[in-house]
């Protein structure tokens, strides 16, 4: 049954309680235009038609819906399909915003981007972009990061960006998204921010959210080709949530496709040895609403108010604060979020390479552990999507420790 | 009652300080220190020593394990409070213990998150019946932050909120709207820490503020020699100097020490802000 959805966020860039805008005076006249920007782009035909032209012909869409055959045989499960965003150009989901973002910084005038990378993904993601577009590109990354996902660091250098290593704080994204923030803040009048999730100030959560909505479109045209009907399922992990927001939200309006996001369980329950934000009632604990770099949502903190260190295998999923749309859906009980562990990941990530042939990005494997949970509980006639967010050739270093 | 004994009642000591600066011409040195950092302890005799060296108000910095909106000097100074144990409520705490002893404004800098977590009228409430007089969050802007507003001039806190080079015209006016006790003009983009110079648009900038507002302006980020204070005698009502208060903290062995380079710094600086001033021509 379809129901027309709500338009989210409000005017204010609001998703129910959660999101806004809580910057430095500083930034609110550079959102601002970035919003205007944006809102004249998305007008703009032409726009539309020179990010249609690259996201076919430079990143490779549309990308397949995949039968996993064996896997479901194996499990003895719902039918599994697997959306194969890992299969476009850079190897994850990324590219489709930050060539949105990318050509937007062109049309605004701006010649340097600034991005913050977890994994690497996103800042190569950037970083190809820029070389692509012409841009000068620094890409700021923590100094753990940099260590677990090296490979993505060469890579970046090798197209051209500054990878400069952030040594404060946790060393990983968040802190690589404060040193960006004050990049820009600093460089304001000559530099795009290319956020790379759904995060941030108004309208950086729905304009990435609008970039990656493109999975869910193709998905959903596709699953009604082989299957002749909508899925009952949707998996994806979630980090800040870009990638599982892209495929969730074509389906918001089908009532009947339930959706499920996959956080990091890190190594244990206790503050501190996890990300998992939204899984309280599977025991994670220190995650309330709060406020953290731009937006309000769920964010793990101590009872005062200070942001805590988070764990995760995966570089891409290592982060204290979720999507402000993504915190709106579970409120609502649109969505549901629960979380893995480390080792449950890794284990996914075996199963996969040995039985369909794909090595998936630990961050994507997160969601397949929980599905591989769940679907053999589900009716073997019913259907699932797993978004396949990115390929695992970057995380080789750590996965061959369990080999 | 008359209605001016009500309304210097209702003043706050942050209006009756720049009023008294006013009258006399001179102009204001407003010092921001980290709370906490090293320690509660050694910040409450920093704060006597700053308001003893001339200092008009103090800043107490809330520390915040992700300062967006800081260099590396107050960075660097938030990750000691924070390891020291240092939190919002202590601060407070340290707030009453100093209104005891001192008759400074005092303003509370922070960022949100640790004041929301609190809850706005829970902070409100404390700040106010231990002795504050002003709240400045960084991360909010007037655009976000009704709810909050109300919540502090409820308790008789005044607001103060940041204005900046890229504020347009109708934001510096909404700003100025959603001020009380002073306006805080930061006077390049960037995020605080002391620099060789001041920008080349800060007269301009400083002029168009005055324009939409009779509130003082205090302006800082990049203040940190008396050079930089005598620039700013005729555009503001008061220079803010936070960084190169905070490295003096960092560079001194103990808190003595730093104490007394704080309130050498302060004396330093002030004297600057004064001999400026008497330089200039009258009513200029």
């Amino acid at each position: 049954m379809t129901t027309a959805p709500q338009i989210w966020p409000d005017a204010k860039g609001r998703f129910g309680p959660y999101g806004g805008r809580y910057v430095p005076e500083t930034l609110v006249a550079p959102l601002e235009e970035l919003e205007h920007a944006y809102a004249e782009a998305r007008k703009d035909p032409r726009f539309q038609k020179e990010l249609d032209f690259l996201l076919k012909n430079f990143a490779g869409r549309p990308t397949p819906l995949q039968f996993a055959s064996r896997l479901t045989e194996h499990l003895g499960s719902a039918r599994i399909y697997i959306k194969r965003e890992d299969l476009l150009h850079t190897g994850a989901h990324k590219i489709n915003n930050c060539l949105g973002q990318g050509l937007l910084a062109v049309r605004m005038g701006k010649k340097r981007i600034i991005a913050e990378t977890g994994a690497g993904q996103h800042g190569v993601a950037t970083a190809t972009v820029a070389a692509r577009l012409g841009l000068e590109c620094v890409v700021y990354m923590g100094a753990e990061d940099m260590e677990r996902q090296r490979l993505n660091v060469f890579r970046m250098r090798l197209l051209g960006a500054e990878v400069v290593s952030v040594n404060s704080g946790t060393r990983t994204l968040k802190d690589a998204i404060n040193e960006a923030m004050r990049d820009w803040v600093t460089n304001v009048r000559t530099t795009h921010y290319l956020l790379g999730s759904v995060l941030g100030a108004h309208p950086y959560p729905m304009m990435v959210r609008d970039f990656h909505r493109v999975i869910g479109l193709e998905a959903r045209e596709q699953i009604l080709n082989v299957e002749g009907r909508l899925p009952d399922l949707l998996v994806a992990c979630v980090g800040g949530g870009s990638n599982a927001i892209g495929l969730f939200h074509a389906f918001l309006g089908h009532a009947g496709v339930k959706l499920l996001g996959v956080e990091a369980g890190g190594r244990g329950h206790a503050l501190g040895e996890h990300a998992a934000r939204m899984a309280a009632a599977a025991g994670y604990s220190g995650a309330r609403p709060g406020v953290l770099q731009g937006t309000y949502s769920y964010v793990l903190q101590t009872p005062d108010g200070q942001i805590a260190a988070t764990h995760s295998v995966s570089a891409g999923l290592d982060y204290p604060a979720i999507g402000p749309e993504h915190a709106w859906l579970a409120d609502r009980h649109r969505a549901t979020y629960t979380a893995v562990s480390d080792d449950a990941a890794v284990a996914a990530a075996r199963t996969l390479a040995r039985l369909e042939g794909i090595i998936p990005a630990l961050e994507s494997a997160h969601a397949l552990a929980e599905l591989i949970e769940r679907a053999p509980k589900m009716p073997r006639d019913s259907v699932v999507i797993l978004n396949l967010s990115g390929r695992g050739d970057k995380d080789m270093e750590i996965l061959a420790r369990y080999i | 009652m008359s209605h001016l004994a009500t309304s210097m009642t209702n003043e706050s000591r942050i209006s009756r300080r720049f009023a008294e600066l006013r009258s006399s011409g001179e102009m204001g040195l407003v010092a921001y220190i980290t709370a906490g950092d090293p320690s509660l302890e050694a910040t409450e005799q920093f704060v006597l020593a700053l308001a003893g060296a001339g200092a008009d108000v103090i800043e107490l910095g809330v520390p915040f394990s992700d300062p967006v909106a800081d260099g590396p000097v107050i960075q660097r100074a938030s990750e000691r409070a924070l390891r020291a144990g240092t939190t919002l409520a202590g601060v407070l705490s340290l707030v009453k213990s100093l209104r005891a002893k001192t008759e400074v404004p005092l303003v509370l800098f922070s960022y949100f998150n640790p004041v929301l977590q609190m809850g706005l009228e829970k902070f409100a409430e404390q700040a106010s019946a231990a002795g504050a007089d002003g709240v400045l969050i960084t991360d909010v802007t007037p655009d976000e932050g009704a709810e909050y507003r109300q919540a502090m001039s409820s308790r008789g806190l005044d607001t103060i909120f940041l204005a900046a080079p890229t504020s347009t015209d109708e934001r510096l006016a909404l700003i100025a709207k959603a001020s009380s006790g002073f306006l805080y003009l930061i006077s390049r983009t960037g995020v605080t820490g002391a620099k060789d110079q001041l920008a080349d648009e800060l007269p301009a900038l400083a002029r168009r503020v005055r324009r939409v507002t009779d509130l003082p302006i205090a302006i800082g980020f990049g203040i940190s020699l008396p050079g930089h204070v005598s620039v700013l005698v005729g555009l503001a009502d008061a220079a803010v100097v936070g960084s190169a208060l905070v490295e003096e903290i960092e560079r001194a062995g103990s808190v003595p020490a730093a104490a007394e380079a704080l309130a050498a710094r302060v004396k330093l600086l002030k004297g600057a802000a004064v001999a400026g001033m008497s330089r200039r021509e009258p009513n200029a």
